[in-house]
């Protein structure tokens, strides 16, 4: 038992050196185009997996990520726009003080973000999940709207519908990676504790949970408030990546595009959101192709815009329709499953 | 009988669903370390008295006492944290997790260190989810559960299942423990064995014991004290004996046949 | 305010209330029997409109016709929706029927972008519809504003008479209430719950043509805030109930209107009120106004 842990834990630094060599060389060798693919790839798998915390393992189908990332967004920008940008670009009221002359390093600043997040998951929280099942999707979403169009009237804090400008892009490979890897650090071990089994018997079985003693209602805000904490992060992080923002960008599609990735991946499985980001980020570019109008020897096809849209929406629902539980379903790739061991001692069969 | 402490008591407890009275002005003392039987027909109440006990349902009228203290209309984790285990006519294990992530999970609540020791890297969290598995290894060994502790619940049979929903409440670390028709489905053989743990676990983790039960052999055979509802209403209490001769009892219940379980 | 204004605000808060009425009835029936929130209703709804216009402009249909054959296409559509998306999933976990409705609602938008192209048409309205009526006291309205509640609510009185007093209806709501025990009763349920499909989208189609004539621009995105807020309006009546859902709709849209009316500088908030609303109901009264407590047993 001990070596099995032993060599997952060698296995995994390992990992860990190989992914930050593979940031290294990337950094060095690619062009801004791939880079920027692998930097989405980072974002959204943070995104979909604190989507799949809140959804795939505790069982709470939320549909207002978006309005948590937008104040991860928001929050992180305002901290690390300069004040002269920040007076530019607010044209229809001025900033208020001190928002106008507040900074924070790029570090503060995401966590800063994705603090706020997880204060407002919280405050949404308490009172929306005494309600079950179908109304928490309606009513989460309801909130992710009116943070929208409260975000969208605010232009004294948020400049209203022109957004954030001008916002300084330090989200590289490095900060992604890195934020990506403190993600999957903190919730795989949130999941592999009593704590998280606990998360998914409330997903299996909330009345059972609740006759072990379980203070079901307390659980659920937690691991609401752990998601909303990391989908800011995200936020904050494509906030620099992106160095635009505005309220148009939360819309219910934002949700849509993390819900598909946790999903299409399996719901309840770390490793398959993982897969499932890399593999959904490189679908959504890889779909710009039926927009663009193609030439075939003497056939020129012309692009049409929008299909990309509608073939992503029709994977979603083949997913659903076909595969339901995604690539991994509820399991995860170990390094056991790697090497074929198993914790029942030996190799398994 | 010794006279002990009572440790669970029900006072005119009464459930009405809008018109329908479920349960009547139900009354009962359960004294300490016994193992006790609440019988009757289908639909008589018995499920509901267990959730109103274990603060599924908030009673209409009445108070229920556990060592003395008023904890009427706790919610269900509450009245596990005061030391009230059950389990469930239907099994409700948490299917997609391992035998032992169910025990571990019914551990849980007895776990001093906060939910954020393990993110963290809180050595002490780190030493407690160690000794805290090894407890709940501990216990599946006491069920004979051990060898299948990586499996996954919805796959064992029927039998292990239902010792795996006790071995989970007797994590929670109870004083009384309710058993909701526990015997349903087994054969003989297994209903003998039953009735052996039943007794082996009541000496071994010094508890009390409530069962709701069809299977007369094991109620008669395991129960010192009996209570029999009928249409919400407490008709008959007393000891086995007593209970097979009732006349009330035999003919809203038990028929002739019950006779022969002396 | 004066008088003649707050007429004016009234006509349109029954007009928009009814047009949410309209959508939220098919939201409320689905939830009804299937306990499912058909999240592509709404784009049924641009559905309607589309499809008068295109049979206006493209088939060149007389007005009356071409509403005729919308109504016919869009449920249709509808009921396609569910043979394809929500049917196959009838026997598993609720989410992920939730999940599909999402995709699908997605799909359609995306798909009506590329066929029908983002750019707002104008469907066609008749003359006399849009001549303006100056009342004495200085009111002034259009036919439609008047035409639109009355059409409403004649529909309404056609469904409610559907759902009360026929045998399909009869069908409807016993599965809303047991879906097993009715399909024990010999009672074919895939039929009704297509039927339940149909008559849903035809009155979202409804609302969508009648919602195009009054404000005459339409384009594939139309449908997703009447939606959401039609949806909510059922929610605030009580899902699952028919009457609170027409209830809600009115509710949803006098709120909407009035309170934009009196407070203008809260205009901006305007999408957000039924949002709010929605936390609002959930909190103090989960059922709505007039719905019926659902228990899990334990």
């Amino acid at each position: 038992m001990e070596k099995r842990k032993q060599r997952d834990r060698i296995l995994n630094v390992l990992l860990v050196a190989a992914i930050a060599g593979g940031v290294y060389w990337a950094q060095g060798n690619l062009d801004g185009y791939k880079i920027q693919i692998l930097n989405l790839i980072a974002i959204n798998t943070i995104l979909a997996l604190s989507l799949n915390l809140i959804y795939g393992f505790t069982g709470m189908f939320s549909l207002g990520h978006a309005g948590f990332m937008a104040i991860g967004a928001y929050t992180s920008s305002l901290l690390i726009l300069p004040a002269f940008q920040k007076e530019m670009i607010y044209i229809l009221d001025p900033l208020i003080w001190p928002i106008s002359v507040l900074q924070a390093p790029f570090f503060v600043a995401v966590l800063a973000g994705g603090i706020m997040a997880a204060l407002f998951g919280l405050l949404i929280a308490l009172p929306v999940l005494r309600l079950g099942g179908d109304y928490l999707g309606i009513a989460t979403l309801g909130f992710a709207e009116i943070i929208r169009v409260v975000g969208n009237n605010i232009t004294f804090i948020t400049n209203g519908a022109l957004g954030l400008k001008g916002i300084p892009d330090y989200a590289n490979l490095w900060w992604n990676y890195g934020w990506l890897l403190v993600t999957i650090f903190v919730i795989v071990r949130i999941v592999n504790s009593n704590f998280g089994n606990t998360l998914k018997a409330i997903r299996d079985d909330e009345i059972a949970a609740r006759a072990m003693g379980i203070n079901t209602y307390r659980y659920r805000v937690i691991s609401f408030t752990i998601g909303s904490f990391f989908a800011g992060i995200g936020g904050a992080l494509l906030a620099s990546l992106l160095t635009t923002i505005d309220p148009k960008m939360f819309l219910f599609i934002m949700t849509f595009n993390v819900l598909m990735i946790a999903v299409a991946g399996g719901l309840g499985s770390i490793t398959g959101t993982c897969i499932a980001g890399v593999l959904i980020t490189f679908l959504l570019e890889w779909l710009r192709f039926v927009e663009n109008p193609i030439t075939l020897g003497s056939f020129h096809i012309p692009g049409i815009p929008g299909m990309r849209m509608v073939i992503f929406s029709l994977s979603l629902l083949l997913i659903i329709l076909f595969r339901r539980e995604g690539i991994m379903g509820m399991k995860e790739l170990t390094w056991d499953t790697i090497f074929r061991t198993s914790p029942k001692g030996g190799a398994s069969s | 009988m010794s006279e002990r402490n009572i440790v669970l008591e029900v006072d005119t407890l009464t459930m009405r669903f809008g018109g329908l009275t479920a349960v009547n002005s139900f009354c009962a003392q359960v004294q300490e370390g016994r193992i006790v039987g609440l019988i009757g027909p289908n639909g008589a109440g018995k499920t509901t008295c267990f959730n109103m006990i274990t603060g599924f349902y908030k009673p209409t009228e009445g108070k229920v006492l556990f060592h003395g203290r008023d904890v009427t209309g706790y919610p269900p984790h509450k009245i596990c944290q005061e030391g009230i285990a059950r389990t469930f006519q239907n099994i409700r294990l948490f299917k997609n997790e391992t035998v032992l992530q169910n025990v571990m999970i019914g551990a849980h609540l007895r776990q001093k260190t906060p939910w954020w020791g393990v993110p963290l890297c809180l050595p002490s969290a780190a030493r407690e989810e160690r000794e805290v598995q090894e407890k709940c290894m501990e216990l599946l060994r006491k069920v004979d559960l051990h060898k299948l502790a990586y499996e996954n619940a919805s796959g064992l049979p029927y039998g292990a299942q239902r010792r795996l929903e006790i071995a989970r409440a007797l994590a929670t670390d109870p004083s009384f423990l309710l058993l909701d028709e526990p015997a349903a489905g087994m054969n003989p053989h297994e209903s003998r064995d039953l009735m052996d743990f039943i007794r082996r676990i009541r000496e071994e983790f010094k508890l009390t014991v409530l069962l709701i039960e069809h299977d007369m052999k094991v109620v008669m055979g395991v129960c010192e004290h009996i209570w029999v509802l009928d249409y919400g209403v407490c008709i008959a209490e007393g000891n086995p004996e007593a209970i097979q001769s009732n006349p009330k009892v035999i003919e809203a219940y038990l028929g002739e046949e019950a006779l022969e379980y002396a | 305010m004066s008088l003649p204004m707050f007429v004016q605000h009234f006509f349109n808060a029954l007009t928009l209330g009814s047009l949410y009425a309209l959508i939220a009835i098919g939201y409320t029936m689905v939830y009804g029997i299937l306990r499912l929130i058909n999240f592509a209703h709404g784009d049924i709804f641009m559905l309607g409109a589309y499809f008068v216009f295109w049979s206006i402009a493209l088939l060149k249909l007389p007005w009356v016709l071409a509403i005729v054959v919308a109504i016919i296409g869009a449920s249709f559509c509808g009921i396609l929706v569910d043979q394809v998306a929500y049917k196959p999933l009838r026997e598993a976990p609720r989410i992920s029927a939730l999940i599909s409705s999402i995709g699908v609602s997605f799909f359609i938008q995306n798909l009506a972008i590329v066929v029908f192209t983002g750019i707002p048409r104008a469907v066609f309205r008749p003359e006399w519809m849009v001549k303006v009526i100056r009342l004495e006291s200085g009111v002034r309205v259009l036919p439609l504003t008047i035409i639109v509640p009355i059409v409403s609510f004649v529909l309404m009185l056609v469904l409610l008479y559907i759902v009360y007093r026929t045998k399909p209806g009869l069908a409807m709501r016993a599965i809303s209430k047991d879906i097993e025990t009715t399909r024990l009763m010999g009672v074919s349920v895939n039929k009704i719950i297509a039927f339940t499909f149909g008559i849903g989208s035809a009155l979202a189609a409804a609302s969508g043509i009648m919602w195009a004539l009054r404000y005459p621009q339409i384009q594939p995105l139309m449908g997703m805030f009447p939606g959401f807020k039609a949806f909510i309006a059922a929610v605030l009546g009580g899902i699952g109930s028919i009457p609170g859902a027409m209830v809600g709709g009115l509710l949803l849209g006098f709120i909407e209107i009035m309170t934009v009316a009196f407070f203008p500088e809260l205009s901006g908030y305007k999408d957000a009120f039924a949002f709010v609303l929605l936390i609002i109901i959930l909190l103090i009264r989960p059922t709505g106004l007039m719905g019926e407590k659902l228990e899990e047993k334990v």
